[in-house]
């Protein structure tokens, strides 16, 4: 009777222990939300299959509950209509694989049908990307530019603004040097540490990666 | 240090003087250091001594409550096994006196009939021949007529006689056909009655087997109540023994608990939700080990209410009718679980399937999503885990309650070997510190050899001359 006794206090107190950890925990979203810039400008449209392949893989690191857009950068990117294919996916798994082919399927349209942009505004994209991300509240924020960083604007459009990044991790990737690098590296990296500057400036956490067989660090 | 060394001109002198300083201070101390010391140490020893016996008593006390628990359970296991013993005796009685008025009357019956058949197999004696009369006429005749017709006469007694003798074999035949008939309907009821009466042996055999059982059962009950230490030995020795095997059990169940969880989780996703949480774990985890532990405490109640385990006191008080109803509404939850956990398994494969088509298609492999024609073998095997393994834990409900049962005993036996230890280990600490003063007092005398040596000389040179006047007196 004494154990019987134990065993119920034992479970009471676990109980109270469970809805005292649900109830004093704040209730912080968990999820990963992440947004994609695709740089479809002039000859860096030609990389876009590359790009296929990391959001592929993106696909396959994320789960339930996780957001995730693609967006092209043209001449003005900070548009809706920029986005290729944006998925919130479902809570339960079958939905969830559902979700993930037609968002790979679209994308492999987009990428076969491209036409490459006159100008490049990644400060536009990324404008559109915290606003998207925002939005919908992930517990972790992933930006991914698959661009040069070269933003070439075209006149009338103002882009001279600080991007509220604090808790955005930024990610640049496939960041290939172009002629103009190869005469003048400091140029590369200059255009490199600006970004940097721009990002870390407002809480950003930035990072660059170009080798694309070492993804597992992407998310 | 150079202040020390600094009180004269000369370090040697100064670190001279310090030293004889130092030991003039604790040679003149000495007596107050050895009884402060001494003090100390043997206020340890009784401290340690103290707590010793204060744990010895606790180990005592849990003895005897350990020996009273294991005695009370052996007692409660004892009355179980007599119970068992008279309700299967009791069995037997209702079933085989229960018929024996029938076993009676058929017994007199049979007696019946082999008494009439006896008596009408009885050899009944030939009638008498019908040629004394015939003599006894011829005797007359020969008196009165003279012996002329003796020859005729003779040769009609001749032909009577051969009648009357193929008459009376002939009756006799009959006779003794009908006996035979009769001795043949005796064999039947013979066999009956041997029959019904080595059917009556075996049971009174098995009686009397029972009865020796329940002796040596009751020895057993008597030597427990007279809490005899041949019963603790036996109790405890057993019930190592329960407490191992159970746990060896348990872990098993555990294991196919484990199965059943990693064949259901998964699918659960798909009714909870794949990312929600709660306290740190995934919702569907949760759902899946609630799941289990329900269908554990169903095969609990439903040993419970058939009454294979004792866990549940209300449940055995129960009366015969709810009892049997509940185990109706706990088969019934079990068989609906049991189902349920089927479709989750069918579901986790087809999941399972479309996970991996998924894959394939981010990793860009189109064929690999082909199904294999015989992965119908795995989804039965997983479906019919799913089905079986809820049913399996049922029985998990047996070796629990052994454990339970069990683990008290043991539990007390380790709490008593770690009262042992610890009033030992204190013991020994309380006996360490007391030889420790002795050995501190030795320390504190090692640098005052010198003045020590003097008091020595001093004190037998003062012993030579007192014992010099002692002689001169």
């Amino acid at each position: 009777m004494r154990l019987l006794k134990f065993v119920n206090i034992s479970i009471i107190a676990m109980l109270s222990l469970l809805l005292a950890s649900c109830s004093s925990g704040e209730n912080l979203p968990r999820n990963t939300g992440v947004y994609m810039l695709l740089d479809t400008s002039g000859t860096y449209a030609e990389e876009l299959v590359k790009a296929e392949h990391i959001i592929r893989f993106t696909l396959s690191r994320l789960d339930a509950t996780d957001a995730f857009a693609v967006a092209r950068i043209d001449t003005g990117s900070f548009s809706e209509k920029d986005i290729i294919a944006k998925a919130t996916f479902d809570d339960r798994p079958s939905a969830v694989n559902r979700q993930k082919r037609l968002f790979a399927q679209q994308v492999s349209e987009f990428v076969e049908n491209v036409r490459p942009a006159r100008y490049t505004d990644i400060t536009g994209g990324l404008l559109q990307a915290v606003e998207y991300l925002n939005e919908k509240n992930t517990g972790s924020k992933t930006i991914l530019i698959f661009s040069d960083l070269k933003e070439d604007l075209e006149a009338g459009y103002i882009r001279d603004i600080d991007v509220e990044l604090e808790g955005f991790d930024v990610i640049a990737l496939n960041v290939t040097k172009l002629r103009s690098d190869n005469m003048d590296p400091r140029e590369y990296l200059s255009r490199l540490e600006e970004w940097k500057g721009r990002v870390e400036k407002t809480g950003g956490h930035w990072r660059v990666i170009n080798d694309l067989d070492g993804l597992e660090d992407l998310l | 240090m150079s202040f020390l060394l600094g009180i004269t001109p000369w370090p040697v002198a100064s670190a001279l003087l310090w030293i004889v300083l130092v030991v003039g201070a604790l040679y003149l101390i000495r007596a107050t250091a050895h009884s402060t010391i001494q003090a100390a140490t043997q206020g340890l020893h009784r401290s340690f001594r103290l707590a010793s016996k204060a744990v010895a008593r606790s180990e005592k006390t849990l003895t005897t409550r350990n020996r009273e628990v294991l005695l009370a359970a052996g007692r409660e296991a004892k009355e179980r096994i007599i119970e068992r013993e008279f309700d299967r005796i009791n069995e037997t009685v209702r079933k085989d006196l229960a018929n024996y008025s029938a076993l009676h009357r058929s017994l007199s019956e049979s007696i019946g009939r082999i008494e009439k058949d006896h008596q009408e197999a009885v050899d009944v004696p030939p009638d008498p021949p019908g040629w004394v009369k015939a003599v006894k006429a011829v005797a007359e005749m020969d008196a009165k007529d003279g012996r002329n017709h003796v020859g005729s006469i003779l040769s009609d007694i001749h032909k009577s006689l051969i009648k009357a003798h193929t008459e009376a074999m002939n009756a006799y035949h009959v006779a003794s056909a009908k006996r035979h008939k009769h001795r043949r309907h005796m064999r039947p009821e013979w066999r009956l009655i041997q029959q019904s009466l080595s059917a009556v042996g075996k049971n009174v055999d098995s009686l009397l087997g029972r009865s020796v059982t329940i002796d040596r059962h009751m020895q057993e009950y008597e030597e427990m109540v007279g809490k005899h230490d041949r019963a603790i030995t036996v109790l405890s020795s057993s019930s190592l023994v329960n407490f191992f095997v159970s746990a060896f059990v348990l872990c098993i169940a555990i294991g196919g608990a484990t199965i059943n969880f990693s064949l259901i989780a998964r699918p659960m996703a798909e009714m909870v939700g794949g990312n929600s949480v709660i306290g740190g774990f995934q919702t569907s985890d949760i759902a899946a080990l609630v799941i289990i532990l329900v269908e554990i405490s169903m095969g609990l109640f439903l040993m419970e209410s058939l009454r294979i385990t004792r866990l549940f006191p209300v449940i055995g008080a129960l009366p015969d009718k709810t009892r049997v109803r509940m185990i109706y509404i706990t088969f019934s939850i079990l068989f609906l679980l049991a189902g349920v956990e089927a479709g989750l398994a069918y579901m986790r494969e087809v999941l399972l399937h479309d996970e991996l088509a998924t894959s394939a298609l981010l990793r860009g492999e189109t064929g690999a999503t082909a199904s294999s024609g015989y992965m119908w073998i795995t989804t039965a095997a997983q479906m019919g885990m799913g089905f079986i393994l809820p049913f399996a834990l049922t029985f998990v409900a047996i070796p629990m309650e052994t454990f339970v049962h069990s683990l008290r005993t043991v539990v007390g036996l380790m709490a008593i070997s770690f009262l042992r230890l610890l009033s030992l280990a204190l013991r020994l600490v309380g006996n360490i510190s007391l030889y420790l003063g002795v050995l501190l007092k030795q320390i504190y005398d090692l640098p005052l050899f010198v003045p020590l040596w003097l008091e020595e000389r001093m004190a037998r040179k003062a012993g030579d001359v007192g014992m010099t006047q002692r002689a001169i007196q």
